[in-house]
């Protein structure tokens, strides 16, 4: 059975609707953030398959600038969840109603 | 026949790990399902041909990535169980998943409608990082810089954000603490 592109769209789509549950449903921040770097695996995912399939490197390239910004994202991420944990000693979500949203 | 093989067997790897990650209570069982996965979604990345992205994948994701998660974990006081928002499941799985489909059909549309050509064609008889290298240092060569900006960006504000004093932190303090703590630096120094 040959494998085809909409194998990995699918699988694709299973993956980024995984992220996008965690994404609804944790309330701590460093889970939260464990989500988010699913949903941009999710998106890698794809692009590889249909650089391959269309023989075009260009999804590839899009695929090593998502995983430069993800590592980037982490580190400023990382540094406020830092900032915010010395200031109030917890990192959940729902302490974070300075703004009364 | 191997490719169906290799491609169900991970495809039900990752969806299991990636399924821990969201769903556990333990924020270590989380971390380590999710470096699990990142292994395993790099094992997509060789089926592919895309070498050097998997190659990539494993070492800043696991190597990187999860080192700082680590240190994150043990910074945070994360052994205890985590609580989670119980709403309406019904309401979160049918938005995930409609949102899902919804960005797949916008990547799949123009595909489908017309025949895409190849923008920057693989060239014949090289391998898949020379290809990379050379369609990155010629046709991207300026977001390439502009990423290398953005890391460093990111390197200076991690710095700044997180200290390297653990105990006090500039971002945290006004600017007559900052003062004195300059002064009394400026009296070691003359002394």
């Amino acid at each position: 059975m040959e494998i085809g592109l909409n194998h990995y769209l699918v699988l694709s789509t299973i993956l980024f609707a995984i992220g996008l549950i965690g994404v609804m449903r944790r309330k701590n921040l460093l889970l939260l953030f464990f989500a988010t770097e699913i949903l941009l695996n999710a998106v890698n995912v794809g692009f590889a398959a249909i650089s391959h399939y269309y023989g075009d490197l260009t999804g590839q390239m899009f695929a090593f600038f998502v995983i430069a910004i993800a590592a980037s994202e982490l580190a400023v991420g990382l540094g406020l969840l830092i900032v915010w944990h010395k200031r109030h000693g917890t990192i959940d979500l729902d302490t974070m109603t300075s703004m009364r949203g | 026949m191997f490719e169906a093989v290799a491609f169900y067997l991970f495809a039900f790897l990752t969806i299991t790990m990636f399924y821990i990650t969201v769903t556990t209570s333990q924020a270590l069982y989380a971390l380590s399902a999710l470096a699990a996965g990142m292994i395993f979604i790099s094992a997509f990345f060789f089926i592919l041909g895309a070498d050097f992205l998997g190659a990539v994948q494993i070492i800043v994701y696991t190597g990187a990535v999860m080192a700082l998660y680590a240190f994150g974990m043990m910074f945070f006081d994360t052994t205890r169980e985590v609580h989670e928002n119980h709403g309406n499941k019904y309401i979160v799985v049918g938005l995930a998943t409609l949102a899902a489909v919804l960005v797949v059909v916008i990547f799949a549309a123009p595909m489908v409608s017309t025949n895409m050509q190849a923008f920057y064609p693989m060239t014949e008889g090289a391998g898949n990082t020379e290809m990379v290298g050379m369609v990155l240092f010629t046709k991207y060569l300026v977001p390439f810089e502009v990423a290398a900006f953005m890391l460093l960006v990111a390197m200076v504000a991690g710095i700044v954000l997180a200290g390297k004093k653990m105990d006090l932190s500039l971002t945290l303090m006004n600017a007559e603490e900052i003062q004195a703590i300059e002064d009394e630096k400026n009296k070691k120094v003359l002394s």
